[in-house]
């Protein structure tokens, strides 16, 4: 199912979606990004360095909140620009809960050529994790 | 230790062809835990109008960061990665990438600033096909913390 340009108006919201983040997916990051910096699986050198632990790769975070664009969009080719600003680390604790990522958008702009702007606002923790968050997407 | 400043502007040599695969696409879709069939399923992504299977938009950033990998292990540079967080990063896509495209790009630094006591450095990588067909300009900022002269 996909979105119709002509059907969205600015200040149109996209409902606020959780996503998990547990060291697992870190692992999994890892491989699949092959970004292996130690920072987002050790917990002895993260903490040498000055962090409060082990904290996910920012690509994970905007890989997350590019979910809410696509999902909405309904064809994941549309993003045509993508950009953040990652403003606070996400710490992801050795626990069962890890960190959880609030995700949620509104359409800031509608541009011509069938595209829309679409500004995210992602949280960790009560705090911004990603500011300056825009998704330009091309509709039907 | 503050990072070179030489290496401002400085364009390093294009990568190996990176070739894209059904399969790295899926894996890389599993790890963001995301199952869009555009992703997974070539007849769903044909549905809508591509050739194969397409990649996440955050897929760039595995081919950017091997190209990046001679930028930031260059040791003359001077940058120690477990200092390093990322701080900002762009996605410009003439077209999203699918399975099948092999990919070239040769990255450049495009500055190198002080932030507080952090360090700043800014590198870009132009992706296009082997053909020269554009696909994606993928610009990274990576912060090097505590490394700044005056820190």
């Amino acid at each position: 199912m996909s979105i119709r340009y002509d059907d969205v108006s600015v200040g149109d919201t996209i409902p606020s979606r959780d996503f998990s983040v547990q060291r697992i997916n870190l692992v999994m990051y890892c491989g699949a990004s092959g970004d292996f910096n130690v920072i987002h699986w050790n917990e002895r050198i993260a903490k040498m360095v000055g962090l409060p632990d082990v904290i996910a790769h920012g690509m994970y975070t905007m890989a997350e909140a590019a979910r809410v664009v696509t999902d909405w969009a309904g064809d994941p080719g549309a993003v045509e620009e993508y950009k953040v600003r990652f403003s606070k680390p996400v710490v992801v604790p050795d626990d069962d809960k890890g960190a959880t990522l609030t995700v949620s958008g509104e359409v800031e702009e509608k541009l011509d050529g069938n595209r829309v702007v679409i500004v995210l606002t992602t949280t960790a923790g009560g705090e911004n994790v990603l500011q300056g968050a825009r998704a330009t997407v091309r509709l039907k | 230790m503050p990072l070179n400043r030489e290496f401002i502007g400085r364009a390093f040599p294009a990568s190996a062809p990176y070739e894209v695969s059904r399969v790295k696409i899926k894996d890389f879709a599993n790890a963001i835990g995301d199952n869009n069939p555009a992703y997974l399923d070539t007849a769903e992504a044909q549905k809508l109008g591509h050739p194969d299977v397409i990649a996440p938009p955050t897929f760039a950033i595995v081919i950017s960061f091997q190209m990046g990998a001679q930028v930031v292990f260059d040791p003359a540079l001077g940058l120690d990665y477990s200092r390093v967080v990322h701080g900002e990063q762009s996605f410009s896509y003439t077209r999203p990438i699918h399975a099948g495209d092999v990919l070239i790009g040769a990255p450049r630094i495009v500055d190198i600033r002080d932030a507080g006591r952090n360090e700043a450095l800014t590198w870009e990588a132009v992706i296009t096909t082997v053909d020269g067909e554009h696909v994606c300009t993928a610009v990274n900022t990576l912060i090097s913390r505590g490394t700044a002269a005056t820190a």
